[in-house]
């Protein structure tokens, strides 16, 4: 089977910095692909050469078959929803979603006839005589929206979607978003530096860094099993520990961190050798607090409570090992009480299941 | 509006400081506004008067508005005489034609040129900028007459030609109209230049690719989007180069020889030349009125389509 978007070896260099460095890959039919990295990464670049606004220094981009490579934007059967949103601003909103149709010379009942039912899918039904001036960010998103799948394109691209909204709506609309696409069955491809918003949204995910991706996965791959310390250090917090491999064992490895000052058991996924120094990496999630050793098979370290913070639903906890190292440990507060079950200074004990804990190599 | 007025500032007054600020807004606002009224209208009220006299052998030049008796003495012969004489209908039409054509010239030039500044990395950009304003450090004047050094028929313009084998005999570029457009082009293209280029800095690049996104080719995208979003930039350069070039009296002068007929020079001569005072304000009314009309009829038709599109 083919994929339905086939990305082969794409680079695009602009003089001497190359803004993406061979990047291959493939994204199937219907799917909500995201592309997460930070500014200066190459993504919005990635996503402007699918639009047809960059042509590539090499490499080629096949679009359900057809080879789009060297194709102008307006006839590439994809639309993208800008991150300024784009809304022209001296049309009324239905002569702005009208405007594709119009350019494809689509017959006016038509076009009114369309326009009607994608702006009530967008629920902006009432504010179609309405001047984008006269619109909040929110509606205007929806404008944008509205007037990027008209067209009905094979692939919708969205650059930072939801970057211009408050949180509140935000969250509204990644779902609306997410609706919307799981209705028309557009192949979306989102660009964003809100990991948060691409692990809602989409379900595959590739970091990228330098023009590269550096993982490629569902958000729980990314999450859960990072390949590197950049992955694992973009998407969320994590604390590591620099250590010396000193067992190799079946399936566990020991590692020695004078960071940590024990010796840490991990699953060893990789292939390490005794001597090679790595990380061991965990969530704050991961790690539980307590006041007491706990018994049983869990890594163990002791420390002392540096800074805490009550956030409602969980409590952060910044703990100081003998080391100095800072560890950020993060519980759900299941209990109801209005008493801390910790305090500055108070001696703690920090554990983890070794299966819980991240190898990196590099 | 003073009613107006009054009850803004009285409906601010809940907030004392939030009051002061505005009456200090209004303030200086108002000092110049006044200042610009004053010395338009105080000058147009004398010219009306002179316009309606008639011209006499003394000082001023003019008849006075009352007789002795304290009865009116004023009358319309100049602007009939202006109305029966062809020579002023084709004066002002002649600088109408002028003037259009400098306006035009003027946005053809100077509408790429503003796009090309404003879509430059910022220092070039303020390179660019720098070198449209540059002329405006050497007199209006001597630009005039480098130019002449410039056309004239020993001049560069007519020795390069020779000299590249274009042409044998001088061509008379001097002293015809041909020089006044290009004086009038190069003296108030950064005019234009300017505003459309401050309209178009300030558009969002996103929406022309946003348009080519949807299915619109590149000069489709252009005449969309690109176009009517510098119209605000497009009607204060044409405005801006059209009014002066309309009066202009200098190029023509210099650049169009003594027999080139703009209303500017007309002018000039009837008060100078001819000291009829009278005519000549009845001149410079008309003019006026020229200019005046289609612009009051160009921002009623502006107002009544922001007032449709809201």
């Amino acid at each position: 089977m083919t994929h339905f978007i086939r990305i082969k070896g794409i680079s695009k260099r602009f003089g001497d910095f190359t803004a993406v460095d061979n990047v291959d890959l493939d994204i199937e039919q219907g799917e909500l692909f995201s592309i997460l990295g930070g500014s200066g990464c190459g993504k919005t670049t990635l996503l402007r050469m699918l639009a047809g606004f960059e042509i590539p220094s090499s490499g080629k981009i096949e679009i359900d078959g057809v080879d789009v490579t060297h194709q102008a934007p307006y006839d590439r059967p994809v639309n993208m929803m800008f991150q300024s949103y784009a809304v022209f601003p001296h049309m009324n909103v239905a002569k702005n979603v009208a405007y594709g149709l119009r350019k494809e010379g689509v017959r006016r009942t038509e076009t009114t006839k369309r326009v009607d039912e994608m702006l009530e899918l967008v629920q902006l039904t009432e504010l179609k005589h309405r001047k984008p001036d006269q619109l909040s960010g929110g509606q205007r998103q929806r404008v944008a929206l509205a007037r990027a799948l008209i067209k009905r394109p094979k692939v919708l691209l969205l650059d930072e979607p939801l970057a211009a909204l408050d949180k509140k709506l935000r969250e509204r609309t990644q779902f609306e978003l997410m609706n919307i696409q799981d209705e028309l069955g557009i192949t979306f491809v989102v660009v964003t530096h809100d990991q948060e918003e691409a692990m809602t949204l989409s379900g595959r995910i590739a970091v990228m860094d330098k023009g590269q991706f550096q993982q490629v996965g569902t958000p729980k791959e990314i999450y859960e099993f990072p390949n590197n310390r950049f992955v694992a250090d973009f998407i969320g917090t994590i604390n590591t520990f620099e250590g010396v491999v000193t067992v190799v064992g079946d399936e566990e490895i020991q590692v020695y961190s004078d960071e940590a000052g024990e010796s840490l058991t991990a699953l060893g996924r990789q292939l390490v050798e005794v001597g090679q120094t790595i990380e061991i990496a965990v969530r704050p999630e991961k790690i539980f607090v307590s006041k007491d050793k706990p018994d049983n098979d869990d890594v163990c370290i002791e420390g002392v409570v540096d800074d805490l913070g009550y956030l409602g639903n969980r409590s952060l906890y910044r703990i100081r090992l003998g080391s100095g190292k800072i560890v950020q440990v993060s519980s759900q507060n299941r209990r109801r009480s209005v008493r801390r079950f910790l305090e500055w200074e108070d001696k703690v004990w920090l554990s983890w299941r070794p299966r819980s804990a991240v190898v990196l190599l590099d | 509006m003073e009613a107006t007025q009054c009850c803004g500032i009285a409906g601010l007054m809940s907030d004392p400081a939030l009051a002061k600020d505005e009456l200090w807004r209004r303030i200086a606002v108002a000092i110049p506004y006044l200042w610009l009224l004053v010395f338009f209208l105080a000058p147009f009220a004398i010219i009306l008067k002179i316009s309606l006299a008639d011209p006499v052998l003394a000082l001023p030049p003019y008849s006075p508005s009352f007789d002795s008796d304290g009865s009116p003495a004023m009358s319309l012969n100049n602007f009939s005489f202006l109305l029966s004489d062809k020579l002023y209908a084709i004066t002002y039409l002649r600088s109408v034609a002028m003037a259009l054509v400098t306006t035009l010239l003027c946005l053809l030039l100077g509408f790429p040129m503003a796009y090309g500044i404003a879509r430059a990395s910022t220092a070039t950009r303020n390179l660019l900028l720098l070198l449209i304003v540059l002329p405006f450090w050497i007199s209006f004047l001597l630009r005039v007459y480098a130019w002449m050094g410039l056309l004239n028929n020993y001049g560069v313009v007519n020795n390069l030609l020779i000299w590249l084998g274009v042409i044998d005999q001088p061509l008379q570029i001097m002293y015809t109209d041909f020089a006044t457009a290009i004086g009038l082009v190069y003296s108030y293209l950064p005019f234009m230049i300017l505003p459309l280029y401050a309209s178009l800095e300030r558009m969002d690049l996103d929406l022309v690719d946003a348009a080519q996104d949807l299915g619109a080719t590149r000069s489709r995208a252009f005449w969309d989007i690109t176009w009517p979003l510098a119209k605000p930039g497009t009607i204060a350069g044409c405005l801006l180069v059209f009014i002066p070039a309309m009066g202009e009296y200098v190029i023509p002068y210099l650049l169009g020889g003594p027999d080139s007929l703009f209303i500017g020079r007309v002018l000039f001569d009837e008060f100078y030349s001819n000291r009829d005072w009278p005519l000549a304000s009845a001149v410079a009314i008309v003019l006026l009125m020229l200019l005046v009309v289609p612009i009051v009829l160009l921002q009623r038709a502006q107002a009544r389509n922001k007032e449709q599109s809201a």
